[in-house]
């Protein structure tokens, strides 16, 4: 086979695995209006799977700041941060999150897919471990194949699989990286985080944890994980991304240790790409200060997720293991999973519909996204839907 | 520790690796895991970790680029089997 055919025959598996399905992904927005509503083809639609967990995506303040930037840097850096492209404000936030998280040193990233990219292959290569949760995000997994380390996974979340593999690694685990999720994406459940930080501690292993589900969703002032958990200064690095709940593109590493400024010089992703736009940072430097002052707005996601998950969970379906913004439905055939995402769209409720293997152990997820946008009101309808569909679609 | 033969693993990996395939298909040591028996890379992602378990191994994912038959992934385990830890 030659280049081309590989790629006809990949298709030809898509098509065959879901013959009808193949609309859902890269559904076009035609239009945008808010937090939480667009339109999708002629219909207007209720988003519910998007990661804009404080809703700030039309944030006067970070609208008005990238308006700004633009008038006043251009449009574009055009070039890296190690060339032209380190402008005053990429500086400014680096020292906005090193404050926010109290650390000593940050580096911006052009999306959280570099940061993690970059983090990764720059502390750790051939020769060394990195110990992953097996539902860790791809990026975690492309910057462990970029460093060359050895990739070993554990079982989602399993504290004594952990410490099993740490075992076997006998002298390696104090060359090994342990990398973990505040908020997984998939089913929503969190880290934990104080094992991890106890076992990382007993066989002198370094710890990334990626906040990129978990930035402005946990916390008092929504650092993350690390914040609820009081366990700011046991995490060697945290990576999180701009993409999320601060509504822009990009990435970070902040760390206490002084060694992180080095990944300037070693790491491929930070060096040979372009640097944020001055807009895409002047808006993140403004959705940080909302971020960081938003408690209100945590408290009003929490309220919508717990609605929806113990609904989801009344009606008798599988969600994750316990509530948040993402609340995935699991189910135990594409087929399924499908004939729920078409219905609910049907009904005017756009969701994320994950199919393996993307999905973890084969299964199938319908996975809804709440954010501190939508309504009391939002919800219920939402609820409502899914109380008729549960009736209606033979499970 | 007991020493545990290459056949030994091979032996294994083939009443392992049955429950992936159709009953008409044999699996012997030249199986290509990916084209003949369809496992999936989060199978055998998977796979990996049981078969970790199963000799008290890591198994780094990096190693399998050279994995394609049921004797290759034996030999694998055999080699990692035998360098003391
Ligand atoms: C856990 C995790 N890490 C990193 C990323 C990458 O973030 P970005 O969209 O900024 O590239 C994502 C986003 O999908 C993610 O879910």
């Amino acid at each position: 086979m030659n280049l081309l055919e590989k790629l006809d025959a990949a298709a030809a598996a898509r098509k065959a695995q879901l013959p009808t399905g193949l609309s859902a992904f890269g559904i076009p927005i035609e239009e945008i209006y808010s937090p939480t509503e667009a339109r999708i083809g002629d219909r207007h639609i209720l988003l519910l799977g998007t990661n804009n967990y404080l809703g700030l995506s039309f944030a006067p303040e970070c609208r008005e700041a990238a308006h700004e930037a633009i008038d006043k840097e251009g449009t574009g850096t055009t070039g890296s941060r190690m060339a032209n492209g380190n402008y005053s404000g990429h500086r400014a936030l680096e020292i906005e999150f090193a404050d926010f998280y109290q650390c000593r040193s940050c580096i911006v990233f052009t999306t959280g897919y570099q940061a993690n990219l970059g983090t990764i292959s720059g502390l750790i290569g051939a020769g060394d471990v990195a110990l992953i949760d097996g539902d860790s995000h791809a990026s975690i997994y492309d910057g462990c194949i970029l460093s060359g380390a050895d990739i070993i996974r554990f079982r989602h979340n399993d504290m004594v699989d952990l410490e099993k593999r740490l075992r076997r690694l006998g002298d390696r685990s104090r060359n090994t990286l342990i990398i973990v999720e505040g908020i997984y994406s998939m089913l929503g459940d969190q880290a934990s985080l104080a094992e991890i930080v106890n076992l990382k501690n007993a066989y002198n292993s370094t710890l990334l944890l990626d906040e990129a589900h978990s930035l402005g969703v946990l916390g008092e002032t929504g650092q993350g994980l690390v914040e609820k958990t009081g366990l700011i200064n046991e995490v060697d690095f945290i990576t999180g991304t701009f993409s999320k709940s601060l509504c822009g593109v990009g990435g970070y590493c902040v760390s206490n240790h002084p060694q992180l400024d080095q990944l300037r010089y070693v790491s491929h992703p930070y060096i040979f790409t372009a640097s944020p736009s001055p807009a895409t940072i002047a808006a993140t430097r403004a959705a940080l200060r909302l971020l960081r002052n938003g408690s209100k707005l945590r408290e009003q996601l929490w309220r919508n997720a717990r609605q929806l998950y113990s609904h989801l969970k009344m009606l008798g379906y599988q969600v994750g293991p316990e509530p948040g913004p993402v609340v995935a439905v699991i189910l135990d055939n594409p087929q399924q999973a499908l004939a729920l995402w078409n219905g609910l769209l049907e009904n005017g409720i756009y969701v994320n519909l994950i199919l393996p293997p993307a999905a973890p152990e084969g299964k199938s997820l319908v996975r809804c996204s709440v954010n501190a946008a939508h309504t009391f009101e939002q919800i219920e309808h939402v609820c409502r839907t899914f109380t008729m569909l549960h009736s209606s679609l033979a499970r | 520790m007991v020493e545990i033969k290459q056949e030994d693993i091979l032996h294994l990996l083939c009443e392992r690796l049955a429950s992936f395939a159709n009953a008409e298909l044999e699996i012997t040591p030249e199986t290509n895991l990916i084209t003949q028996l369809a496992i999936d890379s989060i199978k055998l992602l998977n796979l990996i970790m049981e078969l970790e378990d199963n000799f008290d191994i890591s198994i780094p994912l990096n190693a399998l680029a050279d994995v394609l038959t049921v004797r290759d992934l034996a030999n694998l385990i055999y080699r990692i089997k035998a360098v003391p830890k």
